[in-house]
């Protein structure tokens, strides 16, 4: 197989040019076109750029510290990452699916990276048995389809939001404005927290995703007029950010709360430090443990771990253990995360028979002073 | 409903806010079309480059690190980014007259190809901007850059938080100096234009090229000059509402001038296209429609009512609500 070794370094090279700017000051990956006779590869799926570009590199991050190591060890036999850019968009994710599948070498995918993306490419890498485990795909939905491949490293939204209700509860919210994005992330979330709040619930509005600048004055005039004394947006940082800038601006002095698409340090960024001061940002996602984010800034050229980068390791750990175990084709490697059962850094990492994790612990962030403290678990 | 009365005041002012800056793009889509008889889809790019310069205006000034400051305090580096966000827009129009069009027209080519020349013209400039940071790259400046790049096609956030203060009380709403200037400002913009078009030798140029081109040239109006000068004077009205959109939203990304520039040229017909001061009473009115009926139907019906609008006025009259022509509408 003379070929692969080629084809390898192109997609590595493509993949990492898309990666990320700070990628340029490494060659480790550059080493794995010395892929030798294995020559095997994961892909992964999901934003780097566009929006909420930041998440996904926070997850290729994660994967690239799971994956450095793993090549360490393995120099005579190393694996690669071709990384696909969605720009987290539904829309441009099917292409991509498709040419990670149709790529034989690709025997396992840590993605999609969102819940849109991945109810769109679920049924096709379940018709190919190309097995994916998502570092952040939280829709309820997800594992509902019958897909055999579909497998995620974090608790639901179906957990995320009664645990986002009963946190609100908790800090005394008695009225609740619920806003979600449209889209299937945001609407799933935001229903869930609904369903929590019961009568606690005193509106709920929806604005589309990434536009919500036209209609944010009004979204604040509603949320004001209805006399809430907290509100939980469903919904990305690119939009929670710049709703919570503008509440506190009107002088809206409630509890601000939203999702894990809103936990990012972008937040602070598009709701400047005043206008996210007290934000509860609510993630299935772990704080990631000074062990791992030393490992982290090691494989990272010293960037500091986001959200999802520790989910992001553990799903690419799990494949990497199955290609290490001797699983090498697709329906071997299926089969051993199917049975996988070992500790993560976020969580003991098994999962149900639907690809659920069986550990479902979601965490509370707050920011403060322009930075998002590290979580506690919601008990 | 009740809600839409409980709040009409807030409700109506934020309307306005947004109107008037859907009015002063719409002006850049009216003028090129009362001269021109061409509608410049790439208009709301040229909106967009206003919005980075702003940006950027602030970050080259106090740097990235996010702060938040009062409307005064702001006020000389929102006057500096003023004037450079019209240059840039101005800018781009220009480039965008003599690139797109100038060559097209020339040759006589039908109206048509002008148009699909815009539209490819918009999308080259709105992913340009996206990929801003290959460009950067290329000339190996990414890291002096880094500031003013960043991610390919990411959001661009202005670094200051202008916090509104209020001023008066109208109703229940506390109207903000925000609100004031947003306002204030784009109809002095307006009122600027207008006397400018009617009064000077530039803006008679203008009216009878507008009015029949070939007559114009033969009385000795040197008409490219004044296509030029029109797609500028349109750039420089952009750039004034990216300045205001900033101050008001904060943030910009590669498409912001998208959904923006499809609301602005709605103003333009629903005014009647080509006449200045229906760009005005279009845009004014699509920003105060869109607010309450996304109060009364919820915001997801927001740009319904905007094209619903649209759509009846249209209707009932065809050449919007002022009528058209920019040559004949000045008594």
């Amino acid at each position: 197989m003379t070929f692969s070794s080629k084809a390898v370094t192109g997609l590595m090279l493509a993949g990492l040019a898309t990666a990320s700017l700070s990628a340029c000051g490494t060659t480790d990956s550059s080493k794995n076109a010395d892929g030798g006779k294995c020559g095997y590869k994961i892909g992964f799926l999901g934003a780097q750029t566009g929006p909420n570009g930041n998440l996904g590199l926070n997850m290729t991050g994660g994967i690239k510290t799971a994956l450095d190591a793993y090549n360490k060890d393995h120099a005579d036999c190393k694996v690669s990452l071709v990384i696909k850019d969605s720009q987290g968009s539904q829309d441009q994710a099917p292409p991509l699916a498709k040419s990670l599948i149709d790529d034989s070498k690709i025997i396992g995918v840590v993605g999609p990276g969102f819940s849109g993306e991945s109810a769109a490419t679920g049924d096709a890498f379940s018709q190919a048995g190309l097995v994916t485990v998502s570092p952040s795909a939280t829709n309820v939905d997800l594992t509902k389809n019958g897909w055999k491949t579909f497998h995620r490293v974090l608790a639901n939204d179906d957990a995320q939001g009664p645990a986002a209700a009963k946190y609100l509860q908790q800090q005394g919210a008695k009225k609740v404005f619920v806003l979600d994005d449209s889209e299937d992330y945001g609407t799933g979330l935001a229903g869930a927290v609904k369903k929590a709040l019961g009568s606690a619930v005193v509106g709920t509005d929806s604005y589309e995703k990434d536009k919500i600048a036209d209609v944010v004055s009004g979204l604040v005039t509603k949320i004001k007029g209805s006399g809430a004394d907290s509100v939980f947006v469903g919904g990305y940082y690119g939009d929670s950010g710049l709703l919570a800038k503008k509440l506190r601006q009107a002088a809206w002095k409630g509890i601000f709360e939203s999702g894990d698409g809103s936990e990012d340090p972008g937040f602070v960024d598009q709701a400047g430090a005043a206008g996210a001061e007290g934000a509860i940002l609510t993630a299935a996602a772990a704080p990631a443990t000074a062990d791992f984010t030393s490992k982290y800034e090691a494989a990272n050229g010293g960037k500091a771990p986001g959200l999802y980068s520790a989910e992001a390791y553990d799903a690419a750990t799990a494949l990497l253990n199955g290609i290490d175990s001797g699983a090498t084709t697709r329906s071997a490697l299926l089969d051993y995360v199917n049975s996988y059962d070992k500790p993560g850094v976020t969580k003991q990492i098994k999962f149900t028979k639907t690809g659920e994790v069986t550990t479902q612990t979601i965490y509370a962030y707050t920011v403060k002073d322009g930075k998002i403290q590290p979580g506690t678990p919601i008990k | 409903m009740e809600f839409l009365l409980h709040h009409f005041f807030e409700l109506t002012i934020s309307g306005l806010a947004l109107g008037s800056i859907y009015a002063l793009v719409a002006l850049g889509y009216t003028l090129v079309y009362g001269v021109l008889q061409l509608i410049n889809f790439a208009h709301s790019e040229v909106f967009m480059y206003g919005t980075f310069a702003v940006a950027w205006v602030f970050v080259f000034i106090g740097g990235k690190e996010s702060s938040s400051s009062g409307l005064m305090a702001a006020l000389p580096t929102l006057l500096l980014a003023l004037v450079v966000a019209m240059l840039v827009s101005g800018g781009v129009a220009l480039a965008l007259e003599r690139i797109a069009y100038r060559s097209l027209m020339k040759r006589n080519a039908p109206k048509l190809i002008a148009l699909i020349s815009a539209i490819g013209a918009s999308f080259a400039l709105s992913e340009a901007m996206g990929l801003r940071d290959k460009f950067a790259g290329w000339f190996g400046l990414d890291d002096n850059l880094a500031n003013y790049v960043s991610k390919p096609r990411d959001i661009y956030t202005l670094p200051v938080t202008v916090n509104p203060h209020g001023l008066f009380t109208l109703g229940d709403y506390r109207v903000t100096d925000v609100d004031v200037l947003v306002i204030v400002s784009a109809l002095l913009m307006m009122v600027g234009l207008d006397q400018f078009i009617r009064r000077t030798r530039f803006g008679r140029g203008i009216r009878a090229v507008a009015q029949d081109p070939e007559s114009a040239m033969l009385m000795g109006v040197n008409s490219t000059r004044v296509v030029q000068l029109t797609f500028f004077v349109g750039g420089l009205m952009a750039g004034a509402a990216a300045t205001l959109y900033m101050l008001n939203i904060g943030f910009t990304r590669q498409d912001a001038g998208f959904l923006l520039g499809v609301k602005a040229f709605t103003a333009a017909v629903m005014g009647g296209i080509g006449n200045l001061r229906g760009a005005l009473l279009g845009g004014l009115v699509l920003g105060v429609a869109e607010n309450w009926g996304a109060a009364v139907l919820g915001t997801g019906w927001h740009d319904v009512v905007a094209f619903v609008l649209l759509i009846l006025i249209l209707l009932f009259r065809p050449s919007g609500l002022l009528g058209d022509a920019l040559g004949k509408a000045r008594a």
